[in-house]
């Protein structure tokens, strides 16, 4: 990062870092949009089992139980949730100097993120043992193309995050630089406004 | 060498404006609990474990489901990532995707239910 | 700012005052010049790759039965050509135009993220050249440049032909995407004191329009792509009937991307062209607002119009009358432009020149194309020409006589600004001729073939059925038009070798390019200019009552400069390992996948971590170009 803030030199006045990363979420709209589009004209069209809400018995006489669990997820929706209120609170302390404050909100959330992951390792394990994988039926593939690409997102998200948890500790985070901090948290917000989405649509809709 | 002498007519000053506190923050994730938990609690008298309780609610399922989802989304993208005091550019870069791609989601589950429901239907 | 005057002198091309050259620094350059130079030069490359493969095509169809190529090798032939020149000729020749004229254009420095302009520049060519190795492994892509599911699934294409096709668009998507960013941003906050968005020249509103359809149609095709990918290497059932997947699916999201796409490769024409009707009418462009809204109008309703392209997939009644009326729809903002156009030079002391040639002949050969469009969009006729010659006769007229001639256009306008020499005229209307005459003798005839039912795609027809005189006469214009490219490069390089010695304003210009030196210094702007109109360089003229004295060059004493980074290009290496990682896994296991990763990695960090500016020793002053 180098050593200006020259945000009121644009002709907006508006930093051209923080219009960049707006225009890519903008962008990042159209591929969730396909992805989550993909998973909605496929809903109840896979030829087999296992399916997400309702129990299936294959032709073979094997018993499969609906394969979606919702407390589970309904925890990790919320721990992503809360992590937006942290990192908008870290940023808070950012632009205000408040290095503890920073350093906190933004452990907090890392840990969040960290959280979310587990959650979806541990879920695609276990979906994958009780015979879901990306081969079995239109669910799996859309199931996992989706889900997958998010947590992704939350993956680079927090990657993003650590660098600049890592920034704040050394004390390269000053308020000036706060837009460093602010871009990270806007990509950070837009991974979760997605979940906001996708939680309904893949796993309360029936 | 300042150029100020632009700032084209339809864009806000940026950080001119009170920004929000922790407690607005707070009061706002309060709600975005809340409604997460109202989305899974119509879950539950829908489908779940107190499936009919308040009798058969499913055709408001879904619409009251996108209808939350939606208001969380609105407090998320106003309130966290400060689109409401932020630039209007920023809504605009934001909100004119978001409305191309709702677009594009509904459509494409039309055309695409509507084309196997059509009789005369080619498979390519 | 403190300047000093050195003095006119002449230089090498791209070599202004104090600028370093040699191969690294051509390797590590993030000047938005020498970027739309690269960019140039590479799609010229293609361009003429794709040529060859169209040559190609014609030989095999000079008569009936023809077996100059194999079946396998024509499928190759035009899936490439198709993809080459969409994607690889007149998509980076536009943004060889963006990179060079809108900073200079808007009045900046630089572009907002000048490593991220070289990036996307890396990436380009690595992508183009992924896509063309395959022809070493004869292996080519050979489905169709749309690749419509289930053809490309591995069932059907079991070779790595449709691989490298897919993986070449996503290492493409990815240049284009960054570009598009990075373009977005420069238009919006770059521009120089007084440029509001209404005073922008129109090349920069036609060029932010196509930076906001590519924001928001590349994601689609990149998803589509994902999806294919999953179905070739995991063995997913996205597009596999067997597994209960809809080949429809690939068809909606590839146009939902591709229908905007078409307009990504029409809209810069546009503005080139309505740059070059004012200055060579003397006269302002007609209509400015209305040329705005109209673009815009384009563009929005060209997301709601893409399933026009799949009429012959039977999707009912009622999808059939509302993609067809959305079709027509676009034909009255179409139809405000050209009249727009018309009304430039209408009245105006027009000035031959080579450029007014190509911008005159864009008109026509755009009209024509745009005609036989809206016939496209009435369905019932549709049905009858889909898949024949008639849809080649059509997408050639707006994508050859639409932005080729545009583009030549611009390049015989511009030569001057960015490389210092005129190109000579007389070769100029020769090509002009030869590229008329040779373009409507190969694609007017396709019409005719195409209501006689002449299939696309394949790779012969019979005697005896009408088609084989009008074939013939379409290779001898594919003939005509080589040798009318062919004396484009001459004139390139006989013109080359003369002293760059270019007046700073040959044609008179109206905008701010043409207020610098040819070529321009670095900084471009030694003082950043203060805008008052939509012309301001005529405005200055019409204030002094006369030309402007030739600029001087000066050497740029505390002007800050984005420093050159060899980081953009290690990150771009990254990035085309990653898909050629994907591509190897099968047979060399996932870490090829963690290598190409792992390079991206390290080059975007190092790239994050060094220093962004330099400054030529001297009074500090401040960049107006962004960071990254």
């Amino acid at each position: 990062m180098s050593d200006h803030a020259h945000a009121l030199e644009t002709s907006t006045g508006l930093d051209s870092r923080k219009l960049a990363i707006w225009t890519f979420i903008g962008s990042e709209c159209m591929f969730f949009a396909s992805l989550i589009s993909t998973y909605v004209v496929y809903r109840n069209k896979s030829l087999v089992g296992p399916f997400p809400h309702e129990a299936w018995v294959s032709p073979a006489g094997q018993h499969f139980e609906p394969i979606i669990e919702i407390p589970l997820v309904t925890a990790g929706t919320a721990v992503l949730l809360f992590s937006s209120f942290f990192v908008v609170l870290a940023l808070y302390g950012a632009q205000r100097g408040n290095r503890k404050m920073m350093i906190g909100w933004l452990g907090a959330t890392i840990l969040c993120g960290f959280f979310f992951i587990g959650m979806q390792v541990y879920e695609f394990t276990h979906f994958v043992h009780k015979g879901l994988t990306l081969q079995t039926n239109l669910f799996g593939a859309s199931f996992f193309t989706l889900t997958g690409f998010h947590g992704t997102h939350v993956t680079i998200g927090v990657i993003w995050l650590i660098t600049m948890f890592i920034l704040a500790l050394r004390g390269q985070l000053p308020p000036e630089n706060s837009i460093n901090l602010e871009m990270a948290a806007l990509y950070w917000h837009f991974v979760d406004v997605v979940w906001v989405v996708i939680f309904p649509v893949v796993y309360l809709m029936k | 060498m300042t150029a100020h002498a632009t700032t084209p007519e339809h864009l806000a000053h940026p950080e001119e404006h009170a920004h929000p506190t922790p407690g607005m923050y707070v009061r706002v994730a309060i709600v975005l609990f809340i409604l997460t938990a109202l989305e899974v609690a119509l879950y539950e008298i829908t489908y779940g474990e107190h499936a009919g309780a308040f009798g058969n609610i499913q055709p408001v399922f879904v619409p009251v489901l996108l209808m939350l989802s939606a208001g969380k989304f609105a407090l998320v993208a106003m309130f966290y990532m400060h689109l409401k005091q932020d630039s209007k550019l920023f809504t605009g870069v934001f909100v004119f995707p978001l409305i191309i791609a709702a677009v594009v989601i509904v459509a494409l589950s039309v055309l695409i239910a509507y084309h196997h429901a059509f009789a005369g239907g080619v498979i390519t | 700012m403190a300047t000093t005057v050195v003095g006119q002198e002449t230089h090498a091309a791209g070599a202004a005052y104090g600028e370093k050259t040699g191969l690294w620094s051509w390797l590590t350059t993030v000047d938005h010049k020498r970027i739309g130079i690269l960019y140039g030069t590479t799609a010229f490359c293609f361009f003429l790759l794709g040529g060859l493969e169209a040559l190609l095509i014609r030989f095999q169809l000079v008569k009936a039965n023809n077996t100059l190529v194999s079946p396998d090798f024509y499928n190759q032939l035009f899936t490439m050509h198709g993809t080459t020149m969409i994607f690889l000729a007149i998509m980076p020749l536009s943004a060889m135009f963006f990179n060079f004229m809108i900073p200079l254009m808007i009045g900046a420095r630089d572009v907002a993220f000048p490593r991220l302009n070289a990036f996307s520049y890396w990436v380009f060519l690595l992508g183009g050249l992924f896509l063309n190795v395959s022809f070493l492994f004869g292996a080519a892509p050979n489905q169709g440049w749309f690749g419509y599911a289930n053809l490309t699934s591995r069932q059907y294409s079991p070779g790595p032909n449709v691989d490298f096709w897919l993986m070449g668009l996503q290492i493409l998507g990815v240049a284009s995407l960054a570009a598009a960013v990075n373009f977005f941003v420069t238009i919006m906050n770059l521009r120089a004191p007084g440029m509001k968005l209404m005073r922008m020249p129109m090349f920069c509103w036609m060029s932010f329009i196509t930076q906001v359809l590519l924001l928001l149609a590349f994601p689609v095709i990149t998803v589509a792509l994902i999806m294919l990918m999953f179905d070739r290497f995991f063995g997913t059932h996205f597009f596999v009937p067997s597994g209960g997947g809809d080949p429809i699916l690939w068809q909606h999201l590839f146009w939902i991307f591709g229908h905007p796409e078409v307009y990504i490769l029409i809209m810069p024409a546009f503005g080139i062209i309505s740059e070059i009707l004012p200055v060579f009418s003397r006269k302002p462009l007609f209509g400015y607002a209305a040329m705005v809204f109209s673009g815009v109008f384009i563009a929005f309703i060209g997301f709601g119009v893409w399933s026009h392209h799949m009429f012959s997939t039977g999707m009912g009644p009622i999808a059939d009358t509302f993609f067809a009326l959305a079709t027509m729809l676009i034909a009255i903002p179409t139809g405000v432009k050209i009249f727009n156009w018309i009304g430039t030079i209408w009245g105006g002391s027009i000035q031959y020149k080579t450029p007014m040639y190509f911008a005159l002949a864009f008109i026509a050969m755009f009209i024509m194309g745009g005609l036989s469009g809206v016939m496209h969009a009435v369905a019932p006729h549709d049905l009858q020409q889909t898949d024949t010659y008639f849809v080649v006769a059509h997408f050639h007229y707006v994508m050859f006589g639409g932005s080729i001639f545009a583009l030549t256009a611009g390049a015989y306008y511009w030569w001057p600004k960015m490389f210092g020499r005129m190109l000579d005229e007389r070769l100029g209307k020769i090509h002009f001729w030869l590229m008329f005459i040779g373009f409507n003798v190969t694609f007017f005839p396709m019409h005719f073939l195409g209501l006689l039912g002449q299939p696309r795609r394949t790779y012969t027809y019979q005697a005896g059925l009408g088609f084989d005189w009008l074939n013939q006469l379409e290779t001898v214009g594919a003939v005509i038009l080589f040798f009318a490219f062919l004396t484009f490069l001459i004139n390139v390089i006989k013109t080359w070798r003369r002293p760059a010695t270019a007046p700073a304003d040959p044609w008179n210009g109206a905008t701010l390019e043409w207020s610098l030196p040819s070529p321009p210094q670095e900084w471009n702007f030694a003082e950043v200019p203060v805008v008052h109109s939509r012309d301001p360089l005529w405005e200055r003229k019409r204030e002094r009552g006369g030309p402007l004295p030739e600029p001087l060059r000066v050497s740029g004493q505390g002007i800050h400069l984005p420093a050159p980074s060899f980081w953009p290009a290690v990150a771009a290496v990254g990035v085309m390992g990653l898909f050629l990682g994907i591509m190897l896994s099968p047979k060399v296991g996932p870490w090829a996948i963690f290598v190409g990763v792992s390079v991206l990695f390290f080059g975007v960090f190092n790239w994050i971590f060094e220093p962004s500016y330099t400054s030529i020793p001297g009074v500090g002053g401040r960049p107006r170009a962004g960071h990254h």
